[in-house]
């Protein structure tokens, strides 16, 4: 953009003479380079802050399994999930629901992936209700519900939102890599299938869903409570 | 007599963007140029002009609300004399499909070439006069 500024200023510059209406030439142009620079600058800072909101999403941590409370990883997930959601769409609003077995405990886990599960489900659950609002329906409050309860040696988490539900072509395919119900630019459509993954090769545990077009959508997830520590080599290719 | 091209983005910095690109024709008076910064609004705005002097309109496509694909069927229906070309980050071959699919004339991919589309409109200017 600016190059063809300065190739414009220099044809402006060749004639010797500035006469007044040069002079208001030569003026518009630097000012407007002068503002192309700070664009610069400001769209350098949002570049910035795009950046650094990707890079909290895929924080490394020790990569390394531990007992961890599953109760407090939900409620993270919950809130980070909330806050994104809200960050991205001012309107944004979903009543939240948490109802948290004392009994869940601590599970041997990998935090990070278990939270980019829960975030990724939860944020789903999130665009399913805003979804279904969108549609007009006008009494409909968007909410989003959060259970845990411990089954002895395994755990069970819920996640269910009152959303638009799953059609069944989709639920046939929705945990395969790359498929997205997604407008272009939206999705990846690995969320699923990384979770699927996370879920069943890396911890032992199972992932199932209920839905009901246009009711509801629950994930249905079980994590053994020693199922990380007995799958070293699983979910790392 | 004059003509405009109507550009459809959410991004407000687009408009000083093409205001310098077309700086020279803008200055001679060869077209005008009107920025509307959601589908809505440019609906409305392509309604309001009944005359023909609408040539051309430049649509983003994922826009908050109502994304470009989803206006480009609307807008032809409304304006079936003025060609639309879509501009968008995802110039997949999907996205590409869905816009001539509805109607669209061309679609150019961001980082704009201002070259491709000063040529397409010079076209378009060639047809109008």
């Amino acid at each position: 953009m600016s190059g063809e500024l300065i190739d414009e200023l220099n044809d402006v510059l060749k004639p010797a003479a500035l006469d007044g209406k040069t002079r208001e030439e030569i003026d518009e142009l630097t000012h407007m380079l002068k503002g192309n620079l700070e664009k610069v600058v400001q769209h350098g800072k949002r570049a910035d802050s795009i950046v650094k909101n990707m890079l909290l999403h895929s924080r490394e941590g020790s990569g390394e399994h531990r007992p961890a409370d599953i109760n407090a990883i939900v409620e993270e997930s919950l809130n980070l999930a909330y806050h994104g959601a809200r960050a991205e769409k001012a309107g944004f609003n979903i009543t939240l629901k948490r109802d948290f077995d004392p009994a869940a405990g601590q599970i041997d886990l990998y935090p990070q992936e278990i939270t980019r599960v829960f975030l990724n489900l939860i944020s789903n659950g999130f665009y399913a209700a805003t979804k279904r609002k969108e549609a007009g329906d006008e009494g409909f409050e968007p909410a989003l519900s959060a259970v845990t309860k411990s089954l002895g040696n395994k755990v069970e988490i819920r996640i269910r939102d009152n959303g638009t539900g799953i059609p069944p072509e989709v639920k046939e395919k929705m945990f395969n890599p790359f498929f997205t119900t997604k407008p272009a630019g939206e999705g990846t459509g690995l969320g699923l299938s990384m979770s699927h993954d996370i879920i069943v090769k890396q911890h032992g545990g199972t992932i199932d869903v209920a839905t009901e077009p246009g009711a509801f959508t629950e994930f249905i997830i079980t994590l053994p409570r020693s199922g990380a520590a007995q799958s070293i080599s699983g979910g790392k290719n | 007599m004059s003509v405009y091209i109507l550009v459809v983005d959410d991004e407000p910095d687009v408009e000083a963007l093409f205001r310098q690109q077309f700086r020279r024709d803008l200055k001679s008076g060869r077209f005008t140029m009107e920025f509307a910064p959601s589908a809505p609004a440019a609906l409305q705005r392509a309604a309001d002009v009944k005359d023909p002097s609408l040539i051309l309109i430049l649509s983003d496509i994922n826009m908050p609300g109502m994304s470009g694909l989803e206006m480009l069927p609307k807008v032809r229906a409304q304006r079936p004399d003025v060609p639309v070309i879509m501009i968008t980050a995802y110039g997949d071959a999907e996205t590409r499909r869905k816009a001539i699919e509805n109607g669209a004339v061309g679609l150019l991919t961001k980082p704009i070439d201002f070259a491709l589309l000063r040529h397409e409109i010079d076209n378009r200017l060639g047809q109008a006069a």
